[in-house]
């Protein structure tokens, strides 16, 4: 008779169990880790409240009264005045080229028809792309300028009046603000797990042992391996963008093409961080885990979901750096606002400094762990 | 009880066998050359001082325990692993310097069998022959004739993953030879294959030394030590001995001055015969060989001392076994614990 009972045999697996995940450190720090950076960025970064919109304005009275005004307007903290600018060209440009969010235009009959008791219209552009940053742009200028009114004395007519014009997203629709993002993220996500797993799949079978004893040299494993996932990469980022433009009716309203030709240092970067990744790891799932715990970050720092102008200054920086965050921004810029490469070159010159940056970090690292 | 340990009686010290005489170094016999060679992993050291030469069309056997640095100095000779100390030289060219010029003619068998499951034999072969840089008309000729040698012909459009042991190794061993190499590293080929496939195997191995190939190849099978020209024994990073099978068995740290070797049949409980004989003083090592048992005892013993009057008992030589672990345990002893 065997003595051991269900309790024992169970007791035997679970001490078992424990032991595989304390010699899997790294998977163990994984899972208790991640979860926590997450919660963090929950936490802090995403402030439902937005603040700090970018803000340009055109005063074109240039009074005591309209540089009050303006006072005012930060000091909703809504909005973040960051430059003054001196023709309605300027104004335009600011909003397509995404340095400013919201664009105010003071008439230059502003403070004389103050004065002489007459409504008087401030113009404010509202870029409606984020959808969230439009709606609160629009609430608190319309807010600021019924103060105002009330501060000139009761009339009938209110004697201030905004007359907000949201751009490009006129009806703020959110897939028109989501999915342009979700196409950069997803790109991301299968660009990483594809190259990640390309490596660490040679490493779990042994191949990889196999290969070093051939001629190939270490960049032309990682060359030859880039090249389909690539090719595979730019495949799904045309299959998302045809989905979004059919089925989600998200208009492009720039040239494809340039979003292209600025995607390419994008996916490259992804494909040297999923190399990054299989140096790490040696097996398969534990790249998965991996690959998706560097994503998080992106999807939540990026400006994807929660808009970078609102984030507090640390992880905006943060997000600076994440190269996500410049091709979900050129992404939204073509496809929403129609910007070209006057405004983007200087996306796809960070993007391609960034490549530069991981694939040396990525071929080093993998050149690094064959010795 | 400690065991015994017969390095502790002979009092022999291992020592390497010396390097050959520079006049058999002809170079252009000489495939590998290399001298004095040391591989760290940090402060470990994984292969310390060894020296090794093999001639042009040898089959050379690397034996040692597992962890011992045979896969490591196997991939030190690819040129992948820095060396902490002494020179080598692969096919008349310096490792160090070489390396990619010297991998385009080696070939390399791993233990594991390391070609790609989801591929099939004909995608594997095509995947080598372009890795190795052969034309297609070269491919296409050089296949053939592998093809026809391996017998892998009806094989050709199945998945790597779904052939048998042996059918893969032969896969993998034309995969390592496409390209012609004059030398082939053999990391346990034939590990967990079949008789027969193993077999097959070594005559694929003979056919090639026939052709002026060098061959390395570990095993953990003695029959195999036995089938190659001269074998190597490696132990904690150290090359112990290197010689011919029968070179190494007559070694005087074998069978030490006083012993000798015996054979005892038994036709019945062997089993307990051993463990009585291993109480016995004056008996070194014993262990079975199918119904009889093998022993090294001290000469000035007599069979009665022993308790063999009854048994039938014939003088042995030792078997390779019988070396590897000698030598092992005397390393041991010389450099303490483990």
């Amino acid at each position: 008779m065997n003595g051991s009972s269900p309790i024992q045999r169970i007791v035997s697996i679970a001490r078992k169990e424990v032991l595989h995940i304390l010699r899997d450190r790294q998977t163990l720090f994984m899972t208790l880790f991640f979860p926590i950076v997450e919660l963090m960025m929950l936490g802090y970064a995403i402030d439902t409240n937005v603040r700090d919109i970018l803000t340009v304005v055109y005063d074109q009275d240039g009074t005591q009264q309209s540089r009050v005004l303006v006072e005012r307007f930060q000091n909703t903290k809504s909005f973040d005045i960051v430059r003054m600018v001196y023709s309605d060209d300027q104004l335009t440009e600011a909003i397509i080229r995404g340095t400013a969010r919201v664009a105010i235009k003071i008439p230059a009959n502003y403070s004389r028809d103050l004065e002489a008791g007459r409504p008087t219209t401030i113009q404010v552009l509202v870029d409606g792309t984020v959808s969230s940053v439009a709606g609160e742009a629009v609430n608190v200028s319309n807010a600021l300028a019924l103060r105002t009114s009330i501060e000139q004395g009761g009339q009938a007519v209110p004697a201030v009046e905004v007359r907000p014009v949201v751009l490009f997203n006129p009806d703020t629709r959110s897939p028109n603000f989501f999915i342009p993002g979700l196409l950069v993220v997803l790109c991301q996500m299968m660009a990483i797990t594809l190259s990640a797993n390309a490596i660490v799949r040679e490493k779990e079978k042994g191949t990889l042992e196999q290969l070093f004893m051939t001629p190939v040299r270490a960049q032309e494993l990682i060359l030859g391996k880039m090249l389909p996932y690539f090719v595979l990469t730019f495949i799904e980022f045309c299959g998302i963008a045809l989905l979004m433009t059919t089925v989600f009716q998200v208009p492009i309203h720039g040239s494809f093409g340039t979003l292209l030709i600025i995607a390419v240092p994008f996916v490259l970067t992804m494909l040297a961080w999923g190399l990054w990744v299989s140096t790490k790891v040696s097996t398969r799932d534990a790249a998965m885990q991996m690959a998706m715990g560097t994503v998080m970050p992106c999807i939540f720092l990026s400006g994807y979901v929660f808009p970078l102008d609102s984030m507090p200054r640390f992880f905006y920086w943060v997000a600076q750096v994440i190269p996500t965050t410049w091709l979900i921004d050129a992404a939204r810029g073509v496809i929403l606002r129609g910007a070209g490469w006057r405004e983007l070159w200087q996306h796809c010159v960070i993007l391609w400094a960034m490549t530069f940056a991981a694939l040396l970090a990525g071929i080093l690292k993998f050149k690094k762990q064959l010795n | 009880m400690a065991p015994r340990i017969p390095g502790e009686v002979a009092g022999q010290r291992i020592t390497a066998t010396l390097p050959p005489a520079p006049a058999m170094r002809d170079p252009s016999e000489c495939i590998v050359d290399i001298n004095e060679v040391t591989i760290k992993f940090g402060t470990f050291t994984a292969v310390d001082r060894v020296t090794l030469w093999l001639r042009r069309g040898e089959v050379f056997g690397l034996l040692g325990p597992n962890g011992s640095g045979k896969t490591t100095l196997i991939r030190a000779l690819c040129g992948l692993l820095p060396f902490a100390g002494g020179t080598a030289q692969v096919l008349g060219r310096g490792v160090t310097e070489y390396a990619e010029q010297i991998r385009t003619q080696i070939g390399y068998m791993s233990q594991k069998f390391s070609l790609y499951e989801d591929l099939t034999a004909q995608e594997n072969m095509d995947f080598y022959s372009g890795i190795y840089g052969l034309s297609a008309r070269e491919a296409r000729d050089r296949q053939g004739e592998l093809v026809d040698r391996t017998g892998l012909k009806p094989y050709l459009n199945r998945r790597a993953g779904q052939l048998s042991g042996g059918w893969k190794q032969r896969l993998a061993l034309t995969c390592a030879i496409l390209h012609r190499p004059r030398l082939v590293f053999l990391d346990e080929p034939t590990a967990g294959i079949d008789p027969v496939a193993r077999r097959d195997l070594w005559d694929l191995l003979f056919q090639l030394a026939a052709e002026d190939v060098t061959l390395l190849v570990t095993t953990h099978y003695m029959d195999e030590a036995e089938r190659c020209a001269r074998v190597g024994y490696i132990y904690l990073g150290r090359m112990l001995t290197v010689g011919t099978p029968d070179e190494l068995k007559v070694l005087p740290q074998i069978t030490p001055p006083g012993t000798r070797r015996l054979e005892i049949l038994t036709h019945h409980e062997t089993a307990s015969m051993l463990e009585r004989l291993r109480h016995r003083p004056g008996v070194l090592q014993a262990t079975i060989f199918g119904q009889s048992i093998h022993a090294l005892v001290e000469e000035s013993r007599s069979l009665t001392d022993l308790g063999l009057d009854a048994h039938e008992v014939r003088p042995a030589e030792p078997t390779l076994e019988d070396v590897f672990v000698t030598l092992s345990r005397a390393a041991v002893q010389e450099n303490g614990v483990l």
